[in-house]
Order: structure tokens, then sequence, then C-alpha cells
């Protein structure tokens, strides 16, 4: 309890970010009990109806309430956005681990697939990934997943690199620990606060790419709400007429990203061992 | 012609207030080189940072005293006017020349800067005469040397252009922190010898801030101990050296290695935490021969023999 | 020196080979491929057709001899044709190239002069209120998806001044056509401003923390000039670098905002080819964009090298 209210104190923009970030978790997982309407259920009378009482945000030209979408929408792009992370980073460290610690020809040859990857645009690259996978929501978070896993390679390579030839990682071989067991007991552990940092910060990334593959059509298929869809849905042609369709999905990416990079930079200057504000 | 009183700076930090120099005192006439001894963490940096008022405020902050420079009050000058004092009047060279010197300037420029910013020199006037101070402080070749990055000198070299640059100007005191520290033994003894000859062609005023009484017992007239932001001890070298009165004093004369095979004698303890010093004598914890009374009360300061002060109840 | 780049050289060269069979790879991952979404939209599929589409496309050959035709065509400067309009690849690409090259350019000139001069004035004043306003804006630029930018920009012009900037055909005048990207430029240079502005701070923020900034104090030198000229050319080193990090985030941003703003752009037709699964564009689009990044970050490295003393006259 004290550490958080420390945390607040000292870091109070990341305690906002924080605070969104908790705010569209709970909108997720409450999404069934908060939103009023089916996000799928279409209602052709109340075609592009303007915000009010009955459609809080407004509804789309299916009918569909918007608000409804909106809030399920955080489940699945949140969803994504987590897992895609989490499983773009679990790749990276199983990667840039093993290449940081072997060496030799495994590490040349990772190093080169890492150089090769990054010269991609992560949109490109989820992109044409997304492309020949197919729409589907498991392809989405893989096609997204693959592109975050060069960098974060990359770090936790160069990080595994610094600790290998630290003293303790010799000690340890003193007294006769296996190479796994080191790696993974002490060095592993030591690579987690970048990790961390890396992590929070690509959290951001996956969401806007996700919403970027979603409006392009490539993304979360029907039935699925995604905001990203929901703002392709509605590009150029309502956008006199009907601007809650243009807006509210796009306030709803912003701020989730806004709360992860809030978050993010907190958590980075938190654990920056230079500690100078 | 400096005349230092009571000068006082703090630090405002997250851990507290830090009282860095608490009412430190000295005087410093024309050509004299006073040196200021204590180890690190004493204040005696912060002076001097705190004389050309290059103290980062925040987190720092002169609070009090008085700094005049041939009658001149500094403390009360507006930034302007300061800034026409350092680097002219006032000069400092700093610990590390490797860090202390642009890496993307040449050091013909960088010396030359101070000319054109104190003496409205063109540049290639300035230039001129940089390639001319460098040859003063023993640089070969140094119209090619002038052209050339502070990484491609040696680390004796860097040194040598930083005394230039503090020189250029002809400053009536330069203030040297620890200007040898980070050089090779050898060196050392190169570097001081310059600074020495310089400062007796130029007529310069000199304080030298080093925590290695070597150093002091080759170039100082007078010498001032420090601990703990305080003056402990004040004395001409020689007197210092023959007769230290204050303990911390000599524990330091006791831990330089001697030829004879004689164990090093070290002062147990370490230097106390600033924000949160003990009542009494801030060396009684670490002092062998502290008595109750040197933890009570506020120790003074005194004249215990002509020309020697000392802050100690059995000196 | 010149090992050193022509080993960069040759790195570049096996990076692009490498990115050439990863992109080959990726788009057959699944099977499936033009003919099935051709058959697709029939609704229904006629073996016997497919296979003919199959063998003039060259689609039934194994996938190493199709790896090997298109390489060998690339050599030769041959792209191969499209399957959709079954054009030559490199008639359909080249044309689009112009309008995506300019709206490009705008954006990152729009993006560093923006990023550089906040991030500098940000860094110069920290922590104060202006600086904090910065951090913020910076930080929502980075957060607002660029796609959403774009769409909010034309609502704006359709709301206030009742005009749709549409790129439609090619204007007359370079001006206007530069005027008519004007607005996409800046929705695709928001989000790359907002990253230089905030490297660019750091790196000011680390560099003037450095000794030799309080070294050009010492010597009196107004901060205009500790800002700009003693600060910033060291600072701007790493922004040289971040300028390479910055073309491979403004491409991501070309694809949506073209698609916003319906610029017959190459980033645009990449999204339709990919669509279509025209394997000749998507493959020769995406060698593009690795070229292009991949230059981008070859010259950036020449850049630094020329820059920076330490490397120019390494020992």
């Amino acid at each position: 309890m004290q550490a958080t209210i420390d945390f607040v104190r000292r870091y109070p923009l990341g305690a906002i970010g924080a605070a969104i970030m908790g705010l569209f978790v709970l909108t997720a997982i409450f999404a069934g009990t908060i939103a009023p309407f089916d996000p799928t259920a279409t209602d052709a009378p109340a075609s592009l109806a303007r915000p009010g009482s009955v459609h809080l945000l407004g509804a789309d030209f299916m009918g569909r309430d918007v608000f409804s979408r909106i809030v399920h929408g955080a489940r699945i792009s949140l969803a994504v956005g987590l897992c895609a992370t989490a499983l773009g980073c679990l790749i990276g460290v199983a990667i840039g681990l093993a290449s940081g610690y072997l060496g030799g020809g495994f590490d040349l040859l990772v190093q080169r697939l890492i150089d090769i990857l990054q010269s991609l645009p992560l949109l490109v690259m989820a992109l044409v990934m997304a492309a020949s996978l197919g729409p589907s929501l498991a392809n989405t978070i893989v096609a997204i997943a693959i592109p975050l896993v060069p960098n974060v390679a990359r770090i936790i390579r160069s990080n595994t690199l610094a600790l290998r030839e630290m003293p303790f990682v010799e000690a340890a071989r003193a007294v006769g620990m296996s190479e796994v067991r080191i790696a993974l007991r002490h060095v592993l552990p030591n690579t987690l606060a970048p990790l961390i940092v890396l992590a929070t910060a690509q959290v951001g990334s996956a969401i806007l790419v996700e919403s970027a593959l979603s409006f392009l059509g490539l993304g979360i298929p029907e039935p699925h709400p995604s905001w990203g869809r929901m703002l392709s849905e509605s590009a150029a042609e309502y956008v006199r007429t009907a601007p809650w369709l243009v807006i509210y999905p796009g306030i709803a990416i912003s701020l989730v990203v806004f709360g992860t990079n809030l978050l993010g930079d907190a958590v980075r200057d938190a654990l920056d061992p230079r500690q100078r504000r | 012609m400096l005349v230092v009183e009571n000068l006082q700076t703090r630090f405002y930090t997250r851990a507290g207030m830090v009282k860095a120099v608490d009412g430190v005192s000295f005087t410093l006439g024309r050509g004299e080189t006073l040196a200021i001894v204590g180890e690190s963490g004493c204040g005696k940096s912060v002076t001097a940072l705190s004389l050309m008022r290059l103290v980062a405020d925040p987190p720092g902050r002169i609070v009090g005293g008085s700094v005049r420079l041939e009658g001149t009050e500094l403390l009360a000058l507006d930034e302007a006017a300061m800034r026409r004092v350092r680097g002219k009047l006032v000069s400092m060279i700093f610990q590390e020349p490797m860090t202390s010197l642009n890496p993307v300037m040449t050091i013909g420029r960088q010396i030359g800067e101070s000319l054109v910013l104190h003496e409205g020199l063109s540049r290639r006037a300035a230039l001129a005469r940089s390639v001319g101070l460098l040859q003063l402080v023993g640089i070969p070749e140094p119209a090619q040397r002038a052209r050339e990055y502070p990484h491609q000198l040696s680390g004796g070299m860097r040194q040598r252009t930083m005394i230039a640059m503090a020189l250029a100007c002809r400053p009536r005191v330069l203030i040297a922190d620890e200007p040898t520290s980070a050089l090779d033994v050898t060196i050392q003894a190169q570097i001081l010898e310059l600074i020495g000859r310089l400062q007796r062609e130029l007529g310069t005023a000199m304080i030298m801030i080093t925590h290695d009484l070597g150093v002091v017992a080759e170039t100082a007239e007078r010498v001032i101990v420090m601990y703990a932001g305080r003056k402990v001890e004040e004395a001409a070298v020689g007197e210092l050296f023959a007769r230290p009165l204050h303990p911390y004093t000599r524990g330091l004369m006791n831990s330089i290695p001697r030829r004879a095979a004689v164990r090093l004698q070290e002062i147990p303890g370490m230097v106390p935490a600033l924000s949160n010093l003990p009542p009494g004598c801030a060396f009684a914890p670490r002092c062998p021969q502290a008595s109750a009374k040197c933890r009570a009360m506020e120790i003074p300061y005194e004249e215990k023999q002509p020309g020697h002060w000392a802050a100690c109840l059995y000196a | 020196m010149s090992g050193y780049l022509i080993r960069r050289f040759f790195l570049m060269l096996v990076t692009l080979f490498g990115i050439s069979v990863v992109i080959f790879v990726m788009l057959r991952l699944v099977p499936g491929n033009i003919t099935d979404i051709i058959f697709d939209s029939a609704g229904f599929v006629n073996p016997k057709q497919k296979q003919r589409i199959e063998r003039e496309l060259g689609l039934d050959q194994p996938i190493v001899t199709q790896y090997a035709r298109w390489i060998g065509g690339l050599a030769r400067g041959d792209l191969g044709y499209a399957y959709v309009s079954e054009k030559p690849a490199l008639q359909e690409i080249a044309p689009r190239i112009p309008v995506s090259a300019k709206l490009a350019g705008l954006a990152l000139v729009f993006s560093t002069l923006f990023g550089v001069t906040l991030g500098v004035v940000s860094a110069v004043r920290q922590d104060s209120t202006l600086d904090y306003v910065l951090r913020v804006v910076s930080l929502s630029g980075l957060s607002l998806p660029s796609f959403w930018l774009g769409l909010l920009i034309l609502m704006a012009c359709v709301q206030w001044f009742g005009w749709i900037p549409i790129y439609r055909s090619t204007p007359e005048s370079f001006w206007k056509e530069l005027g008519l990207l004007a607005l996409p430029a800046a929705a695709v240079g928001f989000r790359s401003s907002a990253l230089v502005m905030r490297l660019t701070r750091s790196s000011m923020l680390e560099v003037l923390r450095q000794d030799y900034v309080r070294t050009a104090r010492a010597k009196g030198a107004p901060e205009r000039s500790v800002n700009y000229r003693h600060a910033l050319g060291n600072a701007l080193l790493p922004v040289v670098t971040i300028v390479g990090i910055e073309a491979a985030f403004l491409i991501g941003g070309l694809i949506v905002t073209e698609t916003v703003f319906n610029i017959p752009g190459v980033a645009r037709f990449l999204v339709e080819a990919i669509r279509w699964r025209d394997y000749p564009i998507v493959q020769n689009l995406v060698m593009f964009i690795a070229l292009i990044v991949v230059l981008v970050n070859f010259i950036v490295d020449l850049l630094y090298v020329a820059l920076d003393p330490r490397i120019k006259f390494g020992n």
C-alpha cells in the first residue's frame, strides 16, 4: 500500500497512465455488463442516430450502438495488444537470451536476421503477415507479435552479452552451476527490468498497429468489434454527416495508448539505474 | 585581493538540506598560493564553484557570506556582470580534462573563445594568440595542435590545454580543482611545475584544491584543511607540516606512505553524511582524542599559535 | 575508415538479399494465391482454368524456381508482371513513386524542423511549464493513430472550410501540389515530430549534464552560446541517427495516410496489392521500401562519420 502511495507521489503522470489502463481493463472485463446494447446487433431504423439518451455515443450506419461497440472493442483491442506483446516478448526473450548466451554461429545468424527484419517498418511487416495468414483473431495476434520480436531480441541479446561477462556469472560457474541454470536463474532476472520497460512501450505500438491493420481491412475481422475497423467503416463518407463515428473510436485508441505511454515512461524512470530526474 | 567571509552554500535535495559549505572564510593576496585540502565530500570543490557562482541552482544555493574580489562583491553581481568576471578575472581548471573539453570543437577555438568573449578579439586574432598560449604551456607544434580535437591529445596535453584556456585572459585568480588527480604520476609533476611557473610569470594568485598532501607541499604557501564543510585548521605550509594541530590533519599526514616500512595508519570510520551531522565537533566520531565535551559544544575556531588556526579543544 | 564503409555496404547487400528471401517466404506461408481470389469473386472454381492461369503466371513452379526467377529479374531491372493488371510491375510502380516521395519529403522536413526545435527548447527550459506542455503534447502525438489524425484533419476541413483536400489529379504547378500535400504531410509528420522531439530532448539533456558545458560556463560564456554553440553541436549527432529511425516510422504513416487522403502513391498501392495477393507488386514494393530504409541508414552512418570528429580523426 505504502509503495503504491510512493509511486503515485513520485510519478504522478505514471499514476494517471496506470489509472487509465485500469479503467480500460475493467471496461474490457465487464464489457457485457457495461454495454447497453449487443455490439453486433443491427437496428436499421436507428441508423446514424445522433449521440443522445438512447445511443450514448450515437449509432453507425447499420444502427449498431457506438458506445457498446467501443466498450466491447476495448476487450478485443486490449486482448490483441497484450497477447501480441506478450507473445512477441516471449519469443524475443528466448531468442535474445539464447543468442547472447550461446554466441558463435547461432548468434551471428540471429544478428543478421534481426538486422534484416528491422529494416522493415512495423506496419509493413504486420501487413504482409496479416495478409498472408488470413483474417482471424489469432492470426492478427501473430501478425503483430512477429514484427515485435526483432527489437526485443536485440535488446535482450545486448543485455545478456553484458551480463555474461559479469563477475557474479563467473562466480556461479566456478561453483559448478550448469550453463542453463546460470542463464535462467542469474542472467534472466537481471534482464527483467529493461524487459518490463520495453514491454510497456511495445503494448502501445501493438495496439496502434492493430488499429491500423483493422482500419485497412486486414486485421480483426467481423463480427468482432475493433476500434480500427470502426474507423474504416466510417471513413470519408460519413465524415460530414456523422462525425461521432470518427471521433469516439479514435479517442478510445488514443487514450489507451496514451495511458500505456505514460505508464511506460514512469516505469522506465523508476527502473533506470541512473536515477536522475 | 580576494576576501571570502563566512561563505555558506547549501544543497536542497529530496533527502534533506545539506550544508556543503558552512561558514568558510579566507583571504588571498596577490600572487599568493592557497591550498584547500580535505577528503572527498568535505566541501572544497563546492567552495571553489561557489566563488565562481557555478553552483547548479537548483539544487544548490549560496545562502550567505561575502566574496569580495578587489573590493567588488561578487555575490551581489547580476549574472551578466558575473559572466564578465568568469574567465577574465577568475578562472578555473577542472579535474577531468577529457570530459571538460568539448569533443567537437578544436582546442584552438576553445582556447580562443575566452579571448573573443572578454577581449573582443576577432576569431583569427584569437586563434593566433591561442597558438602562442599553447606554446607557453609547452605543447610542441602548437599551430598544428590548435586545429586538432581533444580526443587526439594525451591526458597531459589536455590538461595543458585547460591551463592555457584558463590563463588566456590573465586572470587575477586561478582556481585549480584537483588538476592532477586524473593524470599519471610523472605527468603530475610536469603539470604542477608548469602551473607554478606560469603563476609566477603572470602574477596570478592561485587556490589549489586537492586531497593530496604531496601536492600541497609542492605548491602551497598557505593551507586550509576542511572537514564536513568547515575549516578545521589553517597555517603556512611549513608550519602545518611541522606542527599539525588538529587530529584530522594529523590523521591525514599519518596516512601518507613513507619510505620506512611502517604500517599505514588510517583514519577509522567514514566522512559523515552532511545531511545528518552529529552535534558538536563533526570529526568527533573518528577522533582518538574526542571527549564528551567535544560532542556537546560548538568548537571555536581559534588562533592557537601565531598565524596558525585550528578548531579543536585539545590543540 | 573506407574499410568500414565497404564492410557496411556489403552488409547492406546481404541484408537486402535476406529481406528478399524473408518477404518471398512470408507471402507464401499460407496456401492460396491470386487465382483463389479471382475464383472466389466468380463464385466457383474451374480447375482447368485455374491450372492454366497458374501455369501462365508461373505459380506451378517450385518455390525456389519462382524465387530465382524473381531475383534474377531484379538484377536485370525486370520486376516481373503484375498479376492484376498484367502490365510490367515497374510500369505500375514507377509513376506512383514521385507523389509518395513528395509526401514523405514534406513530412520529413516538417517533423525534423518541429521536432528538433521543440526538443531543444524543451531541454533548455527543463521542468518549466513549457517543457511539461511540450512533453505531454509529444506523448499524445505518439499515442494518436496517424490515420485518425488524418481523418480528423479531413473532418475539420469539411466542417470549417467546406472543402475536401483530396488529391485528385496531378495539378499543374509544383507548388500547388505541395500545397495539397501539406495537410496529409502534417498528419504523417505529427507522429514523427513527436518522436524526434522526445529523442532530441533527451539527447540535449544528456549533453547539458556534461563537464565541458560547465567549462564553457566557467569561461564566462553567455547561456545562449552555451546552449547553442557548445551543447547543440554535440546533441545533434545522435539526432542524425534519429532521422534514420524516423524513415521507417514515416513509411508506416504513409501507408495509412495515403489511404485516408486517397493519394495515388506507392504506399496505398501496396495495400491494394496485398489485398489482391498480387505477389510481384507486393514483393517488389516491399523490397523497395526495405531498400529505402537501408539506404537511409547507410547515409546516416556516412553523415555520422563525417560530422563526428572523434570518428573522422580517429587515432
